[in-house]
C-alpha cells in the first residue's frame, strides 16, 4: 500500500477537557494514519481515550492541539458546517447501541443519512438502501422499526446505516459491546465483507480481543498515547 | 423546509397519536375559548347596539345652530357668541330636501317630523310630554310603534293620540279617555287616547306622544315648516358617515346616533378590550403549552438528534423538523377547535332572536380564520426557541446520554 492511499493523518493531536484545577489531558501528542482499505482495531483501558480518538477522528469533537487531515481537508481549521458536510459524505458511524430512530423503519432509518444531506428521500437511495439491507441479511426486514426487531438485527440495521454515503472510513465504538457472542461474530462477518468489497476503512474501538484479532491491524491506546500501531 | 424535514415532524407526531392528540387537545381547546369569546363580544355588541339603535333615529336632521349677527364689530373688543333664541328653529323649506336623503345610498326611511313640548292634563294632573308630529304612514318608520301597541290601535285620527304605557299609569289613563293637551306655543286641544304602546325605553313611554302630522302642525304653530327629519340606515354602524354626506349636500345640521349615545361606545369599547385580553390569554396558554412539551419532547428525543447530527444533518434539518411539529400541533389543533366550536354554536340562535337571559353569542363574529392563523403563528414562535436549543445539542453528550 504506497502513501497514495492515506485517507487519514493526525500528528501531536491533543485533547483537554476542563480548566484549571479540573483540567484533564485526554491525548497527549498522538499521531496515527490510515489508509484505504485499512481494518483497524482500537484497543485500550477504559479511560485511554479510545471514545476521544473517534469523536475527534469522526468530527463530531475538536481537537485542542495538533493536526487533523482527512482526504486533503485540513479539518482543524474547517467551520463546523463544512465538518458536518464533510462527515456526512466521508465518514460513517456505528456505534454500542444501535441508536436507529425509532419512528422510522429499518429501511428508513439506513437512508436517513442519505436523506438528511439531499433534503428528502429518492430512488436511487431507497435502492441502495435496500441492497444494503440485502448485504446485512435484512432484506425481509425492511419495513420493520427497531422496536421489533433483535439487538443484533438493530446492530446490522446500524452497520447498514453507517454506508449509505459510501463512507471512506467507518468509525465504530464498540459495535458488539451490546450484543451476544453469535450476533457479535454475525456484525463483524459483516463488517470484514464490507472492508473487502466495498473498500471501506474500519476503525473499530474495542476490549474484546477476539474482535481484535479480527482486523489487519492494532493500534493499542494507553494514557492518551499510542503505544503500539 | 425540506420534504425530508416533513416526513420526519409528521412521521414522529403519528407515531406518538396519544400524546399528538392530547397536545391538539389543549390547542383546541384554547382556540374554542377564543372564538367563543369573539362570538360572544361580538354577539353582545350586536344585541346591544341593535336595542339602542332599534328604536332611536340613526340621524337627526335640523336647522344649524345660528349666532346673533355682530352689528358692530370693533377691533380689540372681546366677542362673547351666544345661541339666538329669538326665534324657534325650524326647517322652513324642507320638502325639496326629502328626494335628496332619500337618494342617499343607505338610507331606508326618512321621517319629516312636527315637534314640540306640551304637557297633558287630566283632572288635577299634569304631566310633561314631548309631542312628535308624524306624518301618516310613516308612524313606525323610526320606532315601531305599531307593534309596541299594547292597547288600542295605532291609527292616528286629527283628533287621536298615542301615549307611552307609562304615562298612562302615571295618570291613570285608558284608551278611549279624552285628555287635554297645551303646547308650549300656548295653545289647547283636547284629545282622544287612540292607543297606549310599550317601546321599553323609560323615557319615550313615560313621555312620548304620538299625533297626526297636521294636528301637530296647528297646535305648535308651524303652518309650514317642520322641526326636524329623522332618518333609518342599514347598517346602523354607517351612520355617522351618512350623517357626514348629509350635512354636506342638504347644509342641515346633521347627528348620528354614536354622537348622542358615547356610553354605549365607551361601554364596548371597554368589553371589546376584555375580550381581547381573555383571548391573549388563551393564546399565551397554547404558546406556553406547545413551547413546555417541544422542550420536554426534546429532552426525550435527546439521543435522536444526537445521532441524527452525527450522521450529518444540519442544524438547520433539526430545527425545520421541531418548528414543523410545533407548527401542525398548532394548526391541526386550530381547525379542530374551529371545527368543535363551529358545530356548538350552530344550533345558537341569531342575536336578534336571543331571549331575555340568553346569551347573544355571533358565530358569524366568531374570527375563526384569524384564531386558525394567530394559532398557528404562536405555535410556530413557541416551537422556535426549544428548536433552536434542539440543534445546539452536541451529538457526543447526546449518543454518550
Amino acid at each position: 500500500m504506497s502513501d497514495d492511499d492515506q485517507i487519514l493523518t493526525v500528528s501531536g493531536l491533543t485533547k483537554i477537557f476542563g480548566e484549571g484545577e479540573a483540567e484533564t489531558v485526554v491525548l497527549k501528542g498522538l499521531d496515527l494514519s490510515m489508509k484505504t482499505c485499512e481494518m483497524a482495531a482500537l484497543l485500550g483501558p477504559s479511560g485511554s481515550g479510545k471514545s476521544t480518538l473517534l469523536n475527534i477522528l469522526g468530527t463530531l469533537m475538536r481537537a485542542t492541539g495538533g493536526s487533523h487531515e482527512m482526504l486533503g481537508v485540513d479539518l482543524m481549521q474547517a467551520s463546523e458546517a463544512k465538518r458536518t458536510e464533510f462527515r456526512s459524505k466521508y465518514l460513517g458511524f456505528v456505534f454500542q447501541f444501535h441508536h436507529l430512530l425509532p419512528d422510522l423503519t429499518a429501511l428508513e432509518n439506513v437512508m436517513m443519512p442519505a436523506a438528511s444531506a439531499a433534503g428528502r428521500e429518492n430512488r436511487i437511495m431507497r435502492e441502495r438502501a435496500t441492497e444494503l439491507l440485502d448485504s446485512v441479511g435484512l432484506a425481509d426486514r425492511r419495513d420493520y422499526r427497531p422496536a421489533a426487531m433483535s439487538g443484533g438485527q438493530r446492530q446490522r440495521v446500524a452497520v447498514a446505516r453507517a454506508l449509505i454515503n459510501n463512507p471512506v472510513l467507518v468509525l465504530a465504538d464498540e459495535p458488539t459491546g451490546n450484543l451476544d457472542r453469535q450476533s457479535a461474530d454475525q456484525v463483524m462477518d459483516l463488517i470484514r465483507s464490507i472492508n473487502q468489497t466495498m473498500e471501506t476503512s474500519f476503525l473499530i474501538s474495542t476490549h474484546d480481543e477476539h474482535i481484535a484479532s479480527q482486523c489487519q491491524r492494532r493500534i493499542e491506546l494507553f494514557d492518551g498515547k499510542i503505544v503500539q500501531s | 423546509m425540506t420534504p425530508y424535514a416533513v416526513k420526519l415532524a409528521t412521521r414522529h407526531l403519528l407515531s406518538h397519536p396519544g400524546q399528538t392528540a392530547l397536545l391538539m387537545s389543549g390547542v383546541a381547546l384554547g382556540v374554542g375559548v377564543f372564538i367563543f369569546m369573539s362570538a360572544l363580544i361580538g354577539g353582545l355588541a350586536t344585541l346591544l347596539t341593535l336595542r339602542t339603535v332599534g328604536s332611536i333615529p340613526h340621524v337627526v336632521l335640523e336647522m344649524p345652530d345660528r349666532d346673533p349677527d355682530i352689528l358692530v364689530p370693533r377691533s380689540g373688543a372681546q366677542v362673547v357668541l351666544q345661541k339666538d333664541l329669538s326665534r324657534r328653529e325650524q326647517i322652513a323649506i324642507w320638502q325639496p330636501a326629502l328626494p335628496i336623503i332619500e337618494g342617499e345610498r343607505g338610507v331606508t326611511a326618512v321621517s319629516p317630523q312636527i315637534r314640540g313640548s306640551a304637557y297633558v292634563e287630566r283632572g288635577q294632573a299634569l304631566a310633561p310630554v314631548g309631542v312628535i308630529g308624524v306624518m301618516p304612514g310613516k308612524l313606525s318608520d323610526i320606532a315601531d310603534i305599531e307593534a309596541a301597541i299594547v292597547d288600542g290601535s295605532s291609527n292616528l285620527p286629527t283628533d287621536g293620540i298615542l301615549i307611552g304605557s307609562r304615562l298612562a299609569s302615571d295618570l291613570g289613563l285608558r284608551v278611549g279617555q279624552v285628555v287635554r293637551l297645551t303646547s308650549d306655543r300656548g295653545r289647547a286641544r283636547s284629545f282622544r287616547i287612540g292607543g297606549i304602546f310599550t317601546l321599553g325605553i323609560a323615557s319615550a313611554d313615560r313621555q312620548a306622544v304620538y299625533m297626526d302630522f297636521t294636528t301637530a302642525r296647528a297646535l305648535f304653530d308651524l303652518p309650514t315648516g317642520i322641526s326636524r327629519i329623522e332618518i333609518k340606515v342599514r347598517p346602523a354602524t354607517d351612520a355617522t358617515e351618512i350623517a357626514a354626506r348629509l350635512r354636506r349636500s342638504t347644509n342641515l345640521k346633521a347627528t348620528a346616533w354614536a354622537e348622542d349615545n358615547s356610553q354605549l361606545f365607551e361601554g364596548l369599547d371597554a368589553q371589546a378590550r376584555t375580550g381581547i385580553i381573555i383571548k391573549a390569554f388563551a393564546l399565551i396558554t397554547i404558546v406556553v403549552g406547545i413551547a413546555s412539551a417541544m422542550l420536554l419532547s426534546i429532552v426525550r428525543r435527546q439521543s435522536e438528534i444526537g445521532i441524527m447530527r452525527a450522521m450529518g444533518s444540519s442544524k438547520r434539518l433539526v430545527v425545520a423538523i421541531f418548528v414543523l411539529e410545533g407548527t401542525l400541533i398548532g394548526f391541526v389543533g386550530a381547525i379542530a377547535g374551529a371545527a368543535i366550536a363551529w358545530l356548538v354554536l350552530l344550533p345558537l340562535p341569531p342575536v336578534a332572536e336571543v331571549q331575555s337571559g340568553g346569551l347573544p353569542i355571533d358565530r358569524t363574529q366568531g374570527d375563526f380564520l384569524l384564531a386558525i392563523t394567530l394559532t398557528t403563528l404562536a405555535a410556530a414562535l413557541a416551537s422556535i426557541l426549544p428548536a433552536r436549543r434542539a440543534a445546539q445539542i452536541d451529538p457526543v453528550e447526546a449518543i454518550g446520554s
